[in-house]
C-alpha cells in the first residue's frame, strides 16, 4: 500500500529528504505553515544539489556564456547556437552517473533519453550524440560489467532512438572504481525562429502531459543523484528509471508535428524530479501559477499517492501549455503516435503551485520561491596546493622507445574503442562525415550545400587532479584543439562537472579553481558555455573520484571539402609539427604506464599560444593547405604521429631536433599539433609559419610501412595497429563471448 | 518515371536516411504510406525501412509485420510490384512471410555497425543488375538482430533458386549469418530483403557510392546514368 499525505513530518523525514535545519526553517517561513508531505517532497527535489545548483551556482555564474552566436545560454533545457542561414545548433551535456553505476544498461540509457529530450523539447531534431564515460581500473571485478552494461545501454537507446553517436571518451582509473561517470552530450539542428522554451504565458490555459504514463520508478532519484554512496548502494536500484527509446522516438516526431502545428506556447520535458520541476520551472518562467489536478495524470500503477506522482521520474514525458484553439489538432497528431495525453492542470495567475489528488488540496507553495529561493552557498574551500615543476631528465628514459611505443598506444587510455563504437549506430541519417577514432565527429547540416558541424569531448582528469585550475583550462584547450584539427570554427561547448563532495574544502576547492580555469579558457578561446550540468557527491565510502569537468564542444565547418581528418595524409607529403618540442612528462601517460607512476604538475596552458596555433592551423585548413591533421594530447608526439599513421594506413619517416628523446616523444606539452602538407607547398607552408610567427618544425615524410622517428622508433605500421586495437576486445573476452553463443 | 513508397511504423528510424537516397537518386521524392494505411499509393518500388519498429520489445519486425499496411504490401508483391527491405524491413518481410528464414540475435550479442564486403551472389535480378557476378562492394551494416537462419530444406532450396543475393565477403560476416547471408530474394525474385544498408552510401559524402546501384536498378535508372 501507499503513504497518504498525512505522514507526519518528523526532523527524520525532513533529513532523510537531504533537507538540513536551516534549509527546513527557511521551507517553513516560505510555505506560512508546516509543510504537509507532498510538500515537503516538492521542496527537497526542488532544493537539492542536482536541480539547484545551490553549491556551485555562486561559481558557474562566473563562466563566460554569452557571444555574438549564442541565442540561448545556460538556464534553457539545451543551449542554442547561431551558425548562420537561420540554423541553430541546441545542444547540452548532461551526467547519468550514479544511476548507471547502481543499473548500467538502464542508467546509460536513460541518461541518453534524458539529454535526447533535452535537445527535442527545444524543437531540435537530434543529430549527433557522444558520450564521455569514465570506469574504474580495468582489473576491478566490477569494471567489464559495468563497461559491458552502459554501452549497450548507450547503444541500446541511441540506437534504436535513431541519432548516430560520432565521438566520446573511454577512460579507466581506480578512483572511479566506486562511482562512474557516463556524461551524455546530445546536439540537434532548428531553425532559429521555431526555437521553444519553457516559459508558460497566458493565464487559464490548458496544461498538457504528454507520453509515457507515470509509475514509481526513480522517485527520489535527484535526492540519491545528491548524496554520497556507501555499501548499501545496491538497495538504491528501486530509484533507477527504465527507459524506453521507442515511446521517446514516439515523442520525438509527436512534438515536432505539434510545434510545426503552432499549438504549443511552451514545453518543459520531465526530468529529474519529474511533474515538480517541470511545472515549476513553466510556472515561474512565465510569472504564472500552476494549479495540476492528478486525478487526470495518466499512471501505469494503482494507488499512486501525490507525493509518488509529484517525484517520479518516468521517463519519456513532457509537459506542454498548448493553445486551446489548436485541441482537435493536437489530439489528432498524439492518437497518431498512440502517446498518452491528458489535460492535467491549468495556468494560473496567483503565483501558486498548487496540487490536487483524489478532492484534496495535497500542496499549495508559492511557484517563484520554489524556483528562485533555493539556498545558495559559499561552501569553504582551500585554494588547490601546487607542484614544483619536473625537468625532463628527472624521468628514466625507456630501454626500447619501440617497446614503449607499443605499451602506451595498447594502454587501457589510449588504445582503439572500437569495440564501444561499433557497438552504436554511427551513420544512422546519412550525414555523418567522420566517424569516433578521429578528433572529432562530423556531421553535415542536412539542407545545406556544404556546412557541417564538428563535435568534441574532452577532460584529462589527471591533470585536473594535479591542478585544477590548469586541468580545467586543458580541458576547453584539448576540445578546442580537437575540432581546429577537423577543420571547424569551435563556436561553443557546454561543460558537465563532475566532483566529489562540496562540503569538503578540497573538493570544493576542486571545483572553484576548475571553474576559474574553465572560464578563463573560454574567455580566450571565445568558446561561451551554452548549457551544462553539476555531478556533485560522487564519493563511495568517503573517497572521491578524480576531478572531471568534461567539456562537449561544437565547432561549423563551413566548406565539408576542406575539412581535415587525421588519417587523410597521402605518401610524399611533409609532417609538420606545429609548436615545440615536448618537455612535459608529469602526469603523462609515459609516467604512468612506463615509470607506473602520477605524480607532479599538470601541463600548463598558455592560452595566448593555444589561440595563436589554433587560428593559424584553422587558417591553413580553411586555405586547403593541409592533407590531415591531429593534436597532440595523450601520449605526446609519438603517440599522435602513430595516430595518424594507423588511420591512414601508411608509415611517416620522421628526423626530429632531440634535446631529452623521452620528453620529445611522450611529453604532453599543449597547443601543439601535427600537420601534413603536400610536398610542393611545403616550402610555402614553412614560410607562412615563419610569417605568423607560430612555431613549427618539419619532421619528416609520409610513405613507406613503418613509423620511423630519428634511431629511436622503426615499427610497422601493422603491427602498431595489432596491438592498439586488440587491448579492448581482449580485455572485454568478446573472442570468448562469441564462442560461447556458437 | 518510376514511383517509389516508403512504408513508415512508429519506431522507423531509417526512414529519412531512405526518402534522402531515393530522393537524390531518382530526382522525385517518394510518397509515404502509414503502418494503420489499408491501401498503398500506386508504386512500381515499395521499400520497408529500418529502424526497430514498435521498439522491437517482441521479435524484431514481429509487430509490424501484422500491420494493416503488410496487407497491403503483400498484394502488391503477389502483382509483381518490387519490394525492398532493409534492415528491420527485411526482419519484417520475414515476420510476414514474403521472405523465408528468419533473423536471430548477432552472434556476439550486441549491437554491430560497421562497413562490411558484400558479394554480389545474383545479379540476374532489376535490384542486382548494376552489379557484376561476384561484384565485392562495400556496405554499411547497423544491426542486433541480423544473424540469418533457414532451416536445411528451406536452404537448400533458395541456394539452388538463386535466391541469395548478396553475401557478406571476405571473412566480415558481421552476425553469424549461415552461408553468409546477407540478402535474399523471393522465389519470384521480386521482393528482396537485406540486412545492409545500401542506401548510407549512395554519395561521396558517405565515403562511397556502391549502394547506388541497387536503387538504380530497381528503379530502372541504370541505363539512363550509364548513357
Amino acid at each position: 500500500m501507499t503513504v497518504n499525505n498525512t505522514v507526519p513530518i518528523t526532523p527524520d523525514l525532513i533529513s532523510s529528504h537531504g533537507i538540513n535545519e536551516e534549509e527546513y526553517a527557511h521551507i517553513l517561513e516560505l510555505t506560512g505553515r508546516e509543510p504537509t508531505f507532498t510538500e515537503l517532497g516538492i521542496w527537497s527535489a526542488m532544493w537539492n544539489e542536482h536541480c539547484s545548483y545551490k553549491s556551485s551556482k555562486k561559481w558557474l555564474k562566473t563562466l563566460p556564456t554569452d557571444g555574438p552566436r549564442v541565442v540561448y545560454g545556460p538556464g534553457e533545457n539545451a543551449g542554442v547556437v547561431d551558425i548562420g542561414d537561420d540554423d541553430v545548433v541546441v545542444f547540452k551535456m548532461e551526467s547519468h552517473n550514479h544511476p548507471s553505476f547502481i543499473e548500467p544498461y538502464q542508467g546509460a540509457a536513460t541518461g541518453v533519453g534524458g539529454i535526447l529530450r533535452d535537445v527535442f523539447t527545444m524543437g531540435a531534431r537530434p543529430i549527433a550524440a557522444m558520450n564521455a564515460l569514465r570506469f574504474g581500473e580495468p582489473d576491478h571485478p566490477k569494471t567489464r560489467h559495468l563497461v559491458s552494461g552502459v554501452v549497450s545501454g548507450v547503444g541500446g537507446y541511441g540506437n534504436s532512438f535513431g541519432v548516430p553517436t560520432v565521438g566520446g571518451e573511454v577512460n579507466f582509473h581506480p578512483r572511479y572504481n566506486g562511482n562512474i561517470l557516463v556524461n551524455a552530450f546530445a546536439a540537434g539542428l532548428a531553425k532559429r525562429d521555431a526555437i521553444y522554451i519553457s516559459k508558460a504565458e497566458g493565464v487559464g490555459l490548458p496544461v498538457v502531459y504528454l507520453g509515457a504514463k507515470t509509475g514509481r520508478d526513480g522517485v527520489g532519484g535527484a535526492t540519491m543523484a545528491s548524496a554520497e554512496f556507501d555499501d548499501s548502494i545496491d538497495e538504491k536500484r528501486p530509484t533507477v528509471q527504465v527507459g524506453d527509446p521507442f515511446t521517446e522516438k514516439c515523442l520525438l516526431e509527436a512534438c515536432l508535428e505539434l510545434m510545426a502545428s503552432g499549438a504549443v506556447i511552451a514545453i518543459q520535458d520531465m526530468g529529474a524530479a519529474g511533474l515538480t520541476c517541470s511545472a515549476v520551472e513553466m510556472g515561474a518562467k512565465g510569472d504564472l501559477g500552476i494549479r495540476l489536478n492528478l486525478d487526470d495524470v495518466p499512471v501505469r500503477e494503482e494507488n499512486m499517492t501525490a507525493y509518488e506522482m509529484m517525484l517520479s521520474e518516468s521517463q519519456e514525458r513532457m509537459l506542454m501549455v498548448l493553445r486551446p484553439e489548436k485541441e482537435d489538432e493536437a489530439k489528432q497528431i498524439f492518437n497518431k503516435w498512440d502517446l498518452d495525453f491528458a489535460i492535467v492542470g491549468e495556468t494560473t495567475d496567483d503565483l501558486r503551485f498548487s496540487i490536487h489528488h483524489q478532492g484534496e488540496e495535497v500542496a499549495n507553495l508559492p511557484i517563484k520561491e520554489l524556483g528562485d529561493e533555493a539556498p545558495e552557498y559559499d561552501r569553504p574551500w582551500v585554494e588547490p596546493g601546487t607542484h614544483s615543476p619536473q625537468e625532463p631528465h628527472l624521468f628514466a628514459p625507456p630501454h626500447d622507445y619501440n617497446i614503449a611505443l607499443l605499451k602506451l598506444i595498447g594502454s587501457p587510455d589510449l588504445s582503439s574503442r572500437r569495440w564501444v563504437w561499433e557497438q552504436y549506430d554511427t551513420l544512422i541519417q546519412g550525414n555523418s562525415l567522420q566517424l569516433p577514432g578521429g578528433d572529432a565527429g562530423v556531421v553535415r547540416v542536412e539542407g545545406h550545400p556544404s556546412k557541417a558541424l564538428a563535435f568534441s569531448s574532452d577532460v584529462t582528469p589527471r591533470y585536473v587532479e594535479a591542478d585544477p585550475f590548469e586541468g580545467g583550462k586543458q580541458a576547453v584547450a584539448e576540445c578546442y584543439r580537437n575540432l581546429i584539427a577537423t577543420g571547424a570554427e569551435p563556436l561553443a561547448a557546454t561543460d558537465n562537472l563532475n566532483f566529489g563532495n562540496p562540503e569538503k574544502p578540497e573538493i570544493m576547492g576542486q571545483l572553484v579553481a576548475a571553474i576559474r580555469g574553465i572560464g578563463e579558457a573560454c574567455s580566450a578561446l571565445s568558446m561561451p558555455i551554452v548549457s551544462g550540468n553539476v555531478s556533485l557527491y560522487n564519493e563511495t565510502n568517503g573517497e572521491a573520484i578524480l576531478p572531471t569537468p568534461t567539456i562537449g564542444g561544437v565547432g561549423l565547418i563551413e566548406e565539408q571539402e576542406r575539412m581535415t581528418r587525421i588519417g587523410s595524409a597521402e605518401t610524399g607529403d611533409a609532417v609538420f609539427l606545429i609548436g615545440t618540442e615536448g618537455t612535459h612528462l608529469a602526469r603523462s601517460i609515459y609516467q604512468r604506464e612506463i615509470l607506473g607512476e602520477e605524480t607532479g604538475p599538470a601541463p600548463v596552458v598558455d592560452l595566448l599560444m593555444e589561440k595563436a596555433r589554433g587560428e593559424f592551423v584553422l587558417a591553413a585548413i580553411r586555405s586547403d593547405y593541409a592533407s590531415s591533421c591531429h593534436d597532440i594530447s595523450d601520449g605526446g608526439l609519438a603517440v599522435a604521429l602513430a595516430e595518424m599513421c594507423m588511420a591512414s594506413g601508411t608509415g611517416m619517416d620522421c628526423t626530429i631536433d632531440i634535446t631529452y628523446p623521452h620528453a620529445a616523444l611522450f611529453g604532453e606539452d599543449q597547443a601543439r599539433y601535427v600537420m601534413t602538407v603536400k610536398e610542393e607547398w611545403a616550402d610555402m607552408f614553412a614560410a607562412n609559419c615563419e610569417g605568423a610567427g607560430v612555431s613549427f618544425a618539419r619532421i619528416g615524410t609520409v610513405g613507406g610501412n613503418n613509423l620511423i622517428i630519428n634511431d629511436l622508433i622503426d615499427i610497422s605500421v601493422e603491427e602498431v595497429k595489432t596491438v592498439h586495437e586488440s587491448w579492448f576486445p581482449d580485455f572485454m573476452g568478446q573472442t570468448a563471448l562469441a564462442e560461447a553463443a556458437e | 518515371m518510376q514511383r517509389t513508397t516508403i512504408v513508415q511504423f512508429p519506431g522507423s528510424n531509417r526512414d529519412r536516411d531512405m526518402i534522402a537516397a531515393i530522393t537524390k537518386i531518382s530526382g522525385n521524392a517518394p510518397s509515404l504510406a502509414w503502418h494503420t494505411d489499408t491501401s498503398l499509393p500506386d508504386s512500381d518500388l515499395v521499400i520497408i525501412p529500418g529502424g526497430f519498429s514498435h521498439g522491437d520489445y517482441l521479435r524484431s519486425g514481429a509487430i509490424a509485420a501484422r500491420a494493416p499496411v503488410m496487407k497491403a504490401v503483400a498484394e502488391a508483391a503477389a502483382k509483381g510490384v518490387r519490394v525492398l527491405g532493409v534492415c528491420n524491413g527485411f526482419q519484417t518481410l520475414t515476420e510476414a512471410g514474403l521472405l523465408p528464414g528468419a533473423l536471430m540475435r548477432n552472434n556476439r550479442l550486441t549491437f554491430v555497425c560497421k562497413e562490411v564486403k558484400l558479394s554480389v551472389a545474383n545479379n540476374k535480378n532489376p535490384f542486382t543488375e548494376g552489379y557484376g557476378l561476384d561484384e565485392v562492394i562495400r556496405c554499411p551494416v547497423a544491426h542486433h538482430d541480423g544473424n540469418y537462419f533457414a532451416d536445411t530444406e528451406t536452404l537448400t532450396q533458395i541456394e539452388n533458386n538463386g535466391q541469395v543475393a548478396f553475401r557478406y565477403a571476405e571473412g566480415t560476416n558481421p552476425n553469424g549469418s549461415i552461408n553468409d547471408i546477407a540478402g535474399i530474394f523471393n522465389e519470384a525474385g521480386n521482393v528482396l530483403g537485406m540486412m545492409p544498408h545500401p542506401e548510407n552510401l549512395i554519395e561521396p559524402a558517405h565515403g562511397g557510392i556502391d549502394g547506388r546501384r541497387l536503387f538504380q536498378g530497381a528503379l530502372n535508372l541504370l541505363e539512363t546514368e550509364t548513357a
